[in-house]
């Protein structure tokens, strides 16, 4: 039984899998990629967090002023800042709820109020983030991915069934390289498989969480949302010119969350907020909880505090799943061997082809007594 | 269809050497996500482990 659901999960997920794989590899790097081929911009006050309070940093309403200027028609979405460098982002569009392709990000010097650039999409690399997110198939795309992930995941656990009667007679780590290639891709297919186990299981789950952002998002702003915004559930859609001040905004925010700083702000009509509010998301004051994040709600025409309530567990689990996923929050040793573990995937995706591919009229019956012989028995064509 | 077990590797022989791999390596998924410096250094170490054991086994187990 196991052995034919490792078969089959396996031959299902493996081709789409080697493409995250592959995709996957460069992205691991992007930071670096990108600090390479594209120009650093010199800011005004270097190391100086837009995220901050900092004397100097200009308000956000000057900022937001200039990127609408360079985009006439269209209303804010989203602002977003750094805790390291003065650098943030304003996305805009032609409408709140314009879908993501239509978004147009600038950035900003907060210490200068310069631009420094729009955001590049045509690059290789957000070709490869593309392919990798949803294969340039939007929502569906995601979720087919995300199936995919899941029967990795499952592929994954009947290789660990296997595993125990496979290496009953031989000891850990054994590579039988001299006497077939096919019992030298059996071993290294087994070895490989089982010392990224937890790597593998953990990139696979947070993939698969990260594949229902979109309705993780909708969950939460139904829900949570919501009932939080009830008291302005009746009014119409906020106007973007009836929209106040983000400073005064920003201001009644921190009185409420005092000691965070904001990530992001998410303007009225998105799929980040209600209709009327400026969704304010602080992160968390340590390493542990800075991902974790605390939508503070304010009016978005009089500048009046609503509510601020920490985002709900799914969404913590989405927080949590995309450093777990992307293996970028502990320095470029932890992607090097991110990247390693990858390649060990890779080899294991590969080899399974091939074992498959060189005994594939053989029966099932023959296949199980290969897996119980550790390898010895082996099929015959 | 068990069959008594003949000599063979018992289950907590076949899967010490995995268990610990991934214990370590789970410490290290976890360690660099709580903060920086040191953290970051365990995570190193933790997902080293199955590297190391790969690279144990072609010097040492290979035939």
């Amino acid at each position: 039984m196991w052995f034919l659901v490792h078969k089959w999960t396996s031959l299902i997920c493996t081709l789409f899998l080697l493409m995250l794989c592959l995709t996957g590899l460069p992205l691991i790097f992007h930071d670096e990629i990108d600090y390479f081929t594209e120009e650093t911009p010199r800011f005004g006050m270097p190391g100086v967090g837009s995220s901050g309070e900092t004397p100097g940093l200009l308000p956000f309403d000057a900022i937001l002023a200039r990127a609408l200027a360079a985009r006439p028609g269209e209303v804010p979405v989203f602002m977003a800042f750094d805790n390291d460098q003065p650098s943030m982002t304003v996305t805009t569009a032609p409408a709140a709820d314009s879908p993501a392709a239509a978004m147009t990000i600038q950035l900003f010097d907060r210490s200068t109020g310069q631009p420094t650039g729009e955001v590049d999409e045509s690059g290789v690399m957000h070709f490869l983030l593309q392919l990798h997110t949803d294969m340039f198939l939007g929502l569906p795309g995601m979720l087919f991915l995300g199936v995919m992930g899941v029967l990795f995941v499952v592929a994954i656990v009947s290789g660990v069934v296997l595993y125990a009667p496979f290496m009953r007679k031989i000891d850990f780590g054994t590579l039988r390289v001299s006497r077939s290639t096919r019992l030298k891709w059996l071993d290294y297919h087994n070895l490989l498989g089982i010392v990224a186990l937890a790597w593998a299981t953990v990139v696979g789950v947070t993939g698969v969480i990260n594949a229902l952002a979109t309705p993780i998002m909708q969950l939460w702003q139904m829900g949570e949302l919501a009932e939080m915004t009830r008291a302005y559930a009746d009014k119409e859609a906020l106007p973007p010119s009836r929209y106040g001040s983000l400073d005064k905004a920003m201001a009644e925010a921190r009185k409420a969350l005092p000691g965070n700083n904001p990530q992001f702000i998410a303007f009225p009509g998105g799929a980040f907020s209600s209709k009327h509010h400026y969704a304010i998301f602080f992160q968390g004051d340590t390493p542990l909880t800075e991902r974790l994040l605390t939508p503070a709600l304010v009016d978005a025409e009089t500048g009046a505090f609503t509510v601020a309530r920490p985002m709900p567990w799914y969404n913590q689990a989405l927080a949590l799943s995309q450093p777990l996923h992307f293996g970028d929050y502990g320095g470029l040793p932890l992607k090097v061997l991110w990247a390693v573990l990858d390649l060990f995937t890779i080899v294991v995706l590969g080899s399974g082809v091939y074992l498959w591919l060189g005994k594939r009229r053989t029966s099932t019956e023959a296949h199980v007594r290969e897996v119980e012989s550790g390898g010895l028995a082996v099929p015959a064509e | 269809m068990k069959r008594p077990a003949k000599r063979g590797n018992s289950l907590r022989a076949i899967f010490a050497w995995p268990l610990a791999v991934a214990v370590l390596s789970t410490l290290g998924l976890v360690s660099a996500l709580t903060g920086d410096g040191w953290r970051d250094a365990v995570s190193w170490l933790g997902l080293g482990a199955p590297v190391l054991a790969v690279a144990w086994a072609i010097k040492a187990r290979r035939t």
